[in-house]
């Protein structure tokens, strides 16, 4: 498996979307592999960091009628 | 001449969520916030005249939706006639001992400052999403934020996984940058 096959993977996981087989071969891959088991490290901190900052965005439905009331303004 | 210049029709893409998140931490009513972000940009695009330059655009706008926040407040109370201060000595009723000692905050407590520490985390996030590439932050709110299903994601904007695993990639690589640049 190549990197770039492996930080796809990596950011399924991130998700809970890998499946069995990725996640066995991830796990292979990164045991072998420093720069990937530092990026995958990375990745799970960027999700926790998002899980804690509660984040919240506006659908984007709502943005495309914000969107056009500004223009009819401008 | 200016620094800074508005590009109000960029408005939308770029602050929206930013802003979105500075009130609902404020208000918790998702329904009010909204329009009170919708509101700053009106009030933005009125006052474009009067804006120099000396700050950047998102500082400028935060000012003007601090002061709707600021003014939502001042409204709900003065539709009640006046602020009403309601306070008991203390909301658990079977407590014994001195009341006012039981009301003291707890300076072991870390809860406030979590809160305080994950707003501000909030905003960081934030303000380096916007400055990715448009759909790429608009593929990352959508996975990440608003927890939609990569199916449904593909659907809505005509792509396939792969183009999107990329994106999301691209969008949490640069993320990581930026977070690594503003926060740690």
């Amino acid at each position: 498996m190549t990197c770039e096959e492996a930080a796809i993977i990596c950011n399924k996981e991130q998700y809970k979307e890998a499946t069995f087989t990725e996640k066995f071969k991830l796990i292979v891959h990164l045991f072998f592999c420093k720069t990937c088991s530092k990026f995958s490290k990375k990745n799970s901190e960027l999700t926790s960091l998002c899980k804690k900052a509660h984040l919240h965005a506006l659908p984007e439905k709502d943005k495309v009628k914000m969107k056009k009331e500004i223009e009819g303004k401008i | 001449m200016a620094e800074h210049q508005l590009h109000p029709e960029t408005w939308v893409d770029k602050y929206a969520d930013y802003l979105f998140n500075y009130a609902v931490g404020r208000i918790s009513d998702a329904e009010v916030a909204k329009d009170l972000v919708q509101e700053t940009f009106f009030a933005g695009l009125k006052s474009a005249a009067n804006y120099k330059g000396t700050a950047a655009e998102r500082t400028w706008l935060i000012a003007i939706l601090k002061r709707k926040v600021i003014d939502y407040y001042r409204k709900i109370n003065s539709n009640k006639g006046k602020a009403e201060v309601r306070m008991g000595y203390s909301s658990q009723m079977d407590a014994d001992g001195d009341w006012l000692e039981e009301q003291v905050a707890d300076p072991l407590s870390i809860l406030e400052n979590d809160d305080i520490e994950n707003e501000e985390l909030g905003l960081a996030i934030q303000e380096c999403i916007s400055k990715l590439p448009q759909k790429q932050s608009l593929v990352f709110s959508m996975k990440t934020i608003q927890g939609m299903d990569t199916e449904d994601i593909c659907k809505e904007l005509g792509i396939n996984p792969s183009n999107l695993w990329v994106m999301i990639h691209r969008a949490r690589t640069a993320l990581m940058d930026c977070l690594n640049k503003n926060w740690f």
